[in-house]
């Protein structure tokens, strides 16, 4: 039984290792690729009739809305895969992704902050949809937090996978809550019934952008999951070095 | 930046800081991890982990 269960762990991040060495490449090359071509597109755009040049900050700002949820769906997923499955692979994934959510869900509100000063006229607001972003913040850093309470780092992960899994509720509160609740925030212009209802001029650079940010997230993801696995080497090759002293010694 | 350039540069610059330093910090901690790897495994060239 312990053979086959060690030989499990070990076969399916051996085949990552592989198939990333491969993939990572072209997705760093297209990252920065469409990265230097949406850059330009958001440049060029005209201002838009109403906000003016602060629609720029929308090239920024949306992306990173959309990758902060994205990303929490990516961990939720692998970290139900995590305990349901017990996939070796899927809690070193779900960890490796929770510090790349974290940081686009802050770009998103820092920078919404940025546009809302001049055209709401305020920094914040406690509304639906802003409190629920700043919650899916929060469930980022209380995810990295208990993952890494444990002396016991496989306690650790199931304890965060379940957290992440009851997060999950907060997607849909997300989305929804400019048309739910009462906001200063737009509704839905992008994913819509009926499609976008921005201004090709101003929609091609945003849907570069966005791809931009999901070539970095996909890039970024795949590194620190590769890292994790390494390290996980690392600490293998340890024990045994330090049981093989002991024997000599003994 | 028609008298916004104090809203828009710095959540471009935002960016730069979050997605770079990311980036920078995942690079640096493959490679470091990748080294000591090595460096293990010249110590022990029978295990291969």
């Amino acid at each position: 039984m312990a053979t086959t269960f060690n030989l499990h762990r070990f076969a399916n991040p051996a085949r990552f290792m592989r198939l990333t060495d491969v993939v990572l490449p072209w997705l760093s090359a297209a990252a920065v690729a469409s990265l230097a071509i949406g850059l330009v597109m958001a440049f060029r755009a005209p201002p838009d009739y109403q906000q003016g040049e602060t629609v720029r900050i929308m090239f920024i700002h949306v992306p990173a809305a959309m990758m902060g949820m994205m990303c929490y769906a990516c961990m939720a997923v692998a970290s139900a895969a995590a305990l349901i499955w017990r996939h070796p692979l899927a809690d070193v994934a779900a960890q490796a992704a929770a510090p790349l959510g974290a940081g686009f869900t802050l770009l998103c509100l820092v920078t919404g902050s940025l546009w809302g000063a001049p055209m709401w006229g305020t920094w914040w607001v406690w509304d639906a949809r802003l409190t629920s972003v700043l919650i899916l913040f929060f469930l980022y850093l209380g995810y990295i937090a208990l993952a890494n309470a444990f002396d016991d780092p496989e306690r650790g992960a199931r304890a965060a996978a379940i957290l992440s899994l009851v997060g999950v509720i907060n997607l849909p509160i997300i989305h929804f809550s400019v048309n739910w609740w009462n906001t200063l925030h737009q509704p839905a212009s992008i994913v819509r019934m009926g499609g976008p209802t921005i201004d090709p001029s101003i929609l091609h650079p945003l849907l570069i952008m966005a791809l931009a940010f999901q070539f970095i997230f996909l890039a970024l993801w795949i590194l620190r999951t590769r890292t994790a696995l390494v390290r996980a080497k690392i600490d293998t090759l340890r024990q045994r070095a330090a049981a093989a002293s002991g024997v000599d010694r003994g | 930046m028609g008298g916004y350039a104090a809203y828009v540069w710095p959540a471009y610059g935002l960016a730069v800081v979050i997605l770079g330093g990311l980036a920078l910090a995942s690079i640096l901690s493959a490679r470091a991890a990748r080294r000591e790897l090595q460096r293990l495994q010249q110590e022990q060239p029978r295990g291969r982990g």
